[in-house]
C-alpha cells in the first residue's frame, strides 16, 4: 500500500507554559527559546502508516507545508522509516488557513500520484483545527474516516476503528480514502540510529506553488476563506486556597474540612 | 449582499430527544438569530423522528425542517452529509451552527468544503460584529494556551461549539414554531465508508458527562494501582473517576476516561485533580468545572492557577488522609 502522510512542522506544544508568548501586533505565537518540533498528532500518522508498511509493504511518502522549515524537523519523519519526503516550502504559502492549506497539499497528492491513502494527524497542536484531513477528501473526492485508533487493510480496503465517546465505531471504506488518526493509535517510535543514518543521505523534494499548479493568489495568505481577527491569551485569577498543616495527612484533613464547610461537598 | 439568510441549528438526536448541546447550539443560536432580527430554523435528521420537532421549537427554533426517512435511521457520515448539504442548499442560511460532537466534528469541515464555504471547529463563544455583521467565531487554539477569533468571508459560517460552553434557554413547550418536513432520497452509492459496528467501551458506574463530582489522576499517578484509590474517593462522593492523557496513553485507565481537548469535555460540580500539572490541552477538558480541587506536590504547577482549593503535599501521603477524614465528618 502506498501511503502519503501530512505532517507539520509546529511550536512545541510540550514546552512550558511560561514559554508560550503571542505577538499582538503580528497575531502570532510563540515558543520563546525552544525550537519547532513535529505536530504529535501528525507523528502519529507516520506511526500508523509505517505500521500498515510493515504488514503490507508499500511505499511511505511524507508531505509537509510551511516556510522554515527545519531538515532536523521534517526529517525525523525518514528517520522514523519513511521512504520519501515532499515540502512545500515557499514564503507563498505562509500565513494559510485550512482551505489554503489542504488546497495545497490536495494539489501536491495529485501531482505525486501513485497511492492508496492520505493520513494525517486529528488535528495540528497549533490551530487545533481538525480540518486538513477532511478538507483534502472532499477536495479529491475520497471517502474520509476520522479520529482512527486501528486501521488494517482488509478485501482491498480499509477497515477502521474510530474513536467515539462511548467506544469506537468500525468503518469499513474502499481505497483510495483519506483517514486521520488520533492518539489511541499508540506511541510513535524513536528512530533508530540506522533511520538516522539513512535519512541524512535523502534530499526532501521541493515543490512551489508552480510546481503543484497552485497561483500565487491560490496560495497561503491569499487562499484564506477565513480572517483571523485576534489573538489572545485567556487571563485565569489565581485564588486558589492552599490547604494549611505540618504534615500531608494534616494539610489533607484540613482541605476535607474547608470543603465542608464551603459546601464543596 | 448574499442572498444567504437567518441561522440554521443542526440538532443532533439521541433515542428520541435532541443532545444537550443541540439546545446549546439552539440557545446561542436563537440569540445571533435575533441580533440579526433574523429567522432561526433547526434541522433534524432520523428514522421515525416527526416526534422530536417540538423539542427544538421548545428551545427556541422558529421552524424545524425534519428529514425523517429509513435510511437515515443509523448514523453514516456520508449519508448525513448529503442530507445536510440538501437542507443547507435549500434554506441558505447565513450561520450554521452544530455541536462538536463525535459526528459533528466531521460533518461541519466536510460540509464547509462541500460548499465552498469555511467552518471553524470547537468555538466557546459567538457573537455578531456590529460594523460587519459577520460571525465573530472564538476557538480555543494552541492546547487551549491561546484563543482566537476568526470570521468567514463566505456564506454559510458553519461553525461547531464545545459541550456546556453556551447557555440553552428554559425549554417554553408554549412556543409556536413551524414543522416543514424536507423529503430526502439517500443513493446508497454516496456512503463509501461504512459504520459496521458500534462498539461501547464506557467504564461502568456513572457517566464522566453525566458526574457531580469528577476525581481525575495524572501522570504522577503512576500506575494502574493509584487509579484504584482514585476509584475509592469517587465511590464514596458518588462521582466518577478521569484522567489527563498520559495515563490513558500508558494503559493505566480506558481511553474513555481522558480529559482534555482530545478526550472529553465536563463541567462538573466538583473537579479534584490529583497529581495533574494542569497542561493547557487538559484544562481544555475541565475549566469549565464549578469548583477545582488539586492536589499536587509541585507549588508552582499551573493547576493551582485554575484551582480553588488545593493541597501541595504528595498524594500518595494526602489522599488516604483526606478519604478517611471524609468519612469521619459523614459519619460525624
Amino acid at each position: 500500500m502506498n501511503i502519503i502522510v501530512c505532517v507539520k512542522q509546529v511550536i512545541d506544544p510540550e514546552a512550558p507554559p511560561a514559554s508560550f508568548k503571542i505577538d499582538a501586533a503580528a497575531n502570532k505565537a510563540e515558543m520563546r527559546g525552544v525550537p519547532p518540533v513535529l505536530d504529535p498528532y501528525g507523528e502519529i500518522a507516520v506511526e500508523a502508516a509505517l505500521k500498515l508498511k510493515e504488514a503490507g509493504g508499500g511505499k511511505v511518502t511524507v508531505l509537509s507545508l510551511g516556510v522554515n522549515l527545519l531538515r532536523e524537523v521534517v526529517k525525523k519523519t525518514l528517520a522514523m522509516g519513511a521512504d520519501e519526503l515532499i515540502l512545500l516550502e515557499d514564503e507563498a504559502y505562509a500565513g494559510g488557513d485550512a482551505y489554503a492549506t489542504a488546497a495545497a497539499l490536495a494539489a501536491a497528492i495529485q501531482k505525486k500520484g501513485d497511492y492508496n491513502l492520505v493520513l494525517c494527524g486529528r488535528e495540528a497542536s497549533d490551530t487545533n483545527a481538525g480540518q486538513t484531513g477532511p478538507a483534502i477528501a472532499e477536495i479529491l473526492g475520497l471517502p474520509c474516516v476520522t479520529l482512527a485508533r486501528r486501521i488494517e487493510a482488509k478485501d482491498d480496503g480499509l477497515r477502521v476503528e474510530r474513536v467515539n465517546s462511548e467506544g469506537y465505531d468500525v468503518v469499513v471504506t474502499s481505497l483510495p480514502a483519506v483517514v486521520t488518526v488520533s492518539n489511541e493509535i499508540g506511541q510513535p517510535r524513536y528512530p533508530t540510529i540506522k533511520g538516522i543514518m539513512t535519512a541524512k543521505k535523502i534530499e526532501p523534494l521541493v515543490w512551489k506553488p508552480a510546481d503543484i499548479g497552485i497561483a500565487p493568489a491560490e496560495a497561503g495568505a491569499s487562499g484564506r476563506k477565513t480572517a483571523l481577527r485576534k489573538l489572545f491569551q485567556p487571563v485565569h485569577e489565581g485564588q486558589c486556597e492552599i490547604a494549611a498543616g505540618d504534615t500531608p495527612e494534616e494539610m489533607a484533613a484540613n482541605l476535607a474540612v474547608r470543603l465542608r464547610e464551603a459546601k464543596v461537598l | 449582499m448574499s442572498d444567504f439568510k437567518g441561522v440554521v441549528v443542526y440538532c443532533e438526536i439521541k433515542g428520541d430527544k435532541i443532545l444537550p448541546i443541540a439546545a446549546e447550539a439552539l440557545g446561542i443560536g436563537r440569540k445571533l438569530a435575533d441580533d440579526l432580527g433574523q429567522e432561526l430554523a433547526a434541522v433534524i435528521i432520523g428514522g421515525g423522528i416527526a416526534a422530536v420537532a417540538p423539542q427544538s421549537v421548545a428551545q427556541g427554533a422558529d421552524k424545524v425542517y425534519v428529514i425523517d426517512t429509513p435510511q437515515l435511521k443509523e448514523y453514516q457520515a456520508d449519508a448525513y452529509l448529503a442530507a445536510l448539504e440538501k437542507a443547507v442548499n435549500q434554506v441558505k442560511p447565513a450561520i450554521v451552527i452544530m455541536g462538536q460532537t463525535d459526528s459533528g466534528r466531521e460533518l461541519a469541515p466536510r460540509l464547509a468544503f462541500r460548499l465552498g464555504a469555511a467552518a471553524t471547529l470547537d468555538c466557546v463563544d459567538l457573537a455578531i460584529d456590529a460594523d460587519t455583521r459577520r460571525l465573530l467565531q472564538t476557538k480555543p487554539v494552541y492546547g487551549g494556551n491561546a484563543q482566537a477569533v476568526f470570521t468567514a468571508a463566505a456564506d454559510p459560517q458553519i461553525v461547531t461549539i464545545r459541550t456546556k460552553a453556551m447557555a440553552a434557554l428554559a425549554p417554553d413547550p408554549a412556543r409556536k414554531g413551524e414543522v416543514v418536513n424536507l423529503p430526502v432520497e439517500i443513493d446508497a452509492a454516496v456512503i463509501k465508508a461504512k459504520i459496521t459496528e458500534r462498539v461501547v467501551e464506557e467504564v461502568a458506574g456513572i457517566k464522566l458527562e453525566d458526574a457531580q463530582v469528577v476525581v481525575s489522576g495524572g501522570r504522577g499517578i503512576g500506575g494502574a494501582d493509584g487509579f484504584k484509590q482514585l476509584d475509592e474517593l469517587a465511590r464514596l462522593l458518588k462521582g466518577a473517576v478521569g484522567a489527563s492523557r498520559p495515563p490513558c496513553d500508558n494503559n493505566w485507565i480506558a481511553d474513555t476516561a481522558q480529559i482534555g481537548l482530545t478526550g472529553k469535555i465536563i463541567a462538573p460540580e466538583v473537579y479534584i485533580a490529583v497529581a495533574i500539572s494542569g497542561s493547557s490541552q487538559h484544562m481544555s477538558g475541565c475549566s469549565g468545572s464549578k469548583t477545582i480541587v488539586a492536589i499536587n506536590k509541585d507549588k508552582e504547577a499551573n493547576i493551582f492557577k485554575q484551582a480553588r482549593f488545593g493541597v501541595v503535599g504528595d498524594w500518595k501521603k494526602v489522599l488516604p488522609a483526606f478519604i478517611q477524614k471524609l468519612k469521619d465528618l459523614a459519619a460525624a
